[in-house]
């Protein structure tokens, strides 16, 4: 099964219902089309063009398992390479499942690796969190200290922040408090979040997404400035 | 002397970007498209609106595009 899940809402919030219109399809370059001839082809050529792309996305899936290794420093390289291997196969199946669905908008290749980098991330993002308590309760948090800041001497700061707090303690459904804080407040990633809620990162996202909002217009209702919009 | 937590970057973590954004799914669809026009050094952001500000609130998505980026890119680079 693919790491996310295809049910889910793909919009959080329309741009503009022009934006969402997908682009005229364009020609595919040369390296691509060989890759879709190949792949389709019923005898040897689409097996090995199977295992030449499953080569592919297993160098993909190395890749992101060598950027992330420092952050499971317990893991030995066969459990490493397991996971890769995993990946790289969870990959080979979305991408021949979903290989209709590839319009030429990148190169092949570059459509393949995402997928492959997606299992890979999903894969190891759960394993540094096997085993570990997920915390999702917001009771005895603070605001100040989960996003490792303390309310200091400047009254307007102090301010936004003690509202911000009371707004995710008052304003919030119980569900929407929890997977804010979890996500944005204690770290947890959301794919591992959604695992143990039993949902997926779509469906998270978007509750993580109307949380903000609320705590937005509530901050603007109350006339505070966020300091961490740009000027426009 | 311990360095002061960054303010902006804590209200951003727990509000995300303002303005409106696209969703997890949408994201993936688009990533490929959208590094491979960042690399041809184009306007990715005006290309595919709303993708910036979900890389901005959404830590996964944002990985995956970080590397998506540097595998792509470094394969260009050779």
């Amino acid at each position: 099964m693919s790491a996310l899940n295809a049910a889910t809402v793909a919009l959080v919030e329309p741009v503009s219902p022009l934006a969402t219109l997908a682009p005229a399809p364009p020609l595919l370059d040369a390296e691509s089309r060989e890759w879709l001839q190949s792949l389709r082809a019923p005898d040897a050529t689409g097996e090995d063009a199977i295992a030449r792309l499953h080569a592919l996305l297993l160098r993909a899936a190395r890749f992101e398992v060598a950027r992330r290794r420092a952050t499971l420093p317990h893991l030995r390289g066969d459990e490493l390479e397991d996971i890769a291997t995993e990946a790289a196969d969870d990959a080979l199946m979305s991408v021949l499942r979903r290989l209709d669905d590839f319009r030429g908008a990148s190169r092949f290749t570059t459509w393949a690796y995402k997928f492959a980098l997606l299992e890979a991330a999903v894969k190891l993002r759960k394993r540094a969190w096997q085993g570990r308590e997920v915390p999702l309760e917001p009771e005895g948090w603070s605001l100040f200290s989960s996003a490792g800041l303390e309310p200091d001497a400047e009254a307007e700061q102090s301010e936004l922040l003690e509202t911000l707090q009371s707004a995710i303690a008052q304003v919030l459904t119980p569900h929407q408090r929890r997977v804010l804080v979890a996500l944005a407040l204690n770290g947890v990633p959301i794919d591992v979040l959604a695992e143990r809620l039993n949902t997926n990162r779509g469906a998270l996202y978007k509750t993580l997404h109307d949380a903000r909002r609320k705590l937005r217009n509530h901050i603007q209702e109350r006339g505070l400035a966020l300091e961490n919009e740009e000027k426009r | 002397m311990m360095e002061r937590p960054d303010l902006k970057q804590a209200l951003g973590r727990l509000l995300g970007a303002a303005g409106p954004e696209v969703g997890c799914e949408e994201c993936f669809e688009q990533l490929d498209r959208y590094v491979e026009l960042e690399l041809d050094g184009q306007d990715a952001d005006a290309a595919i609106p709303g993708l910036r500000a979900h890389l901005a609130g959404c830590p996964a998505c944002r990985e995956e595009h970080e590397s998506l980026r540097a595998l792509v890119g470094g394969e260009q680079a050779l």
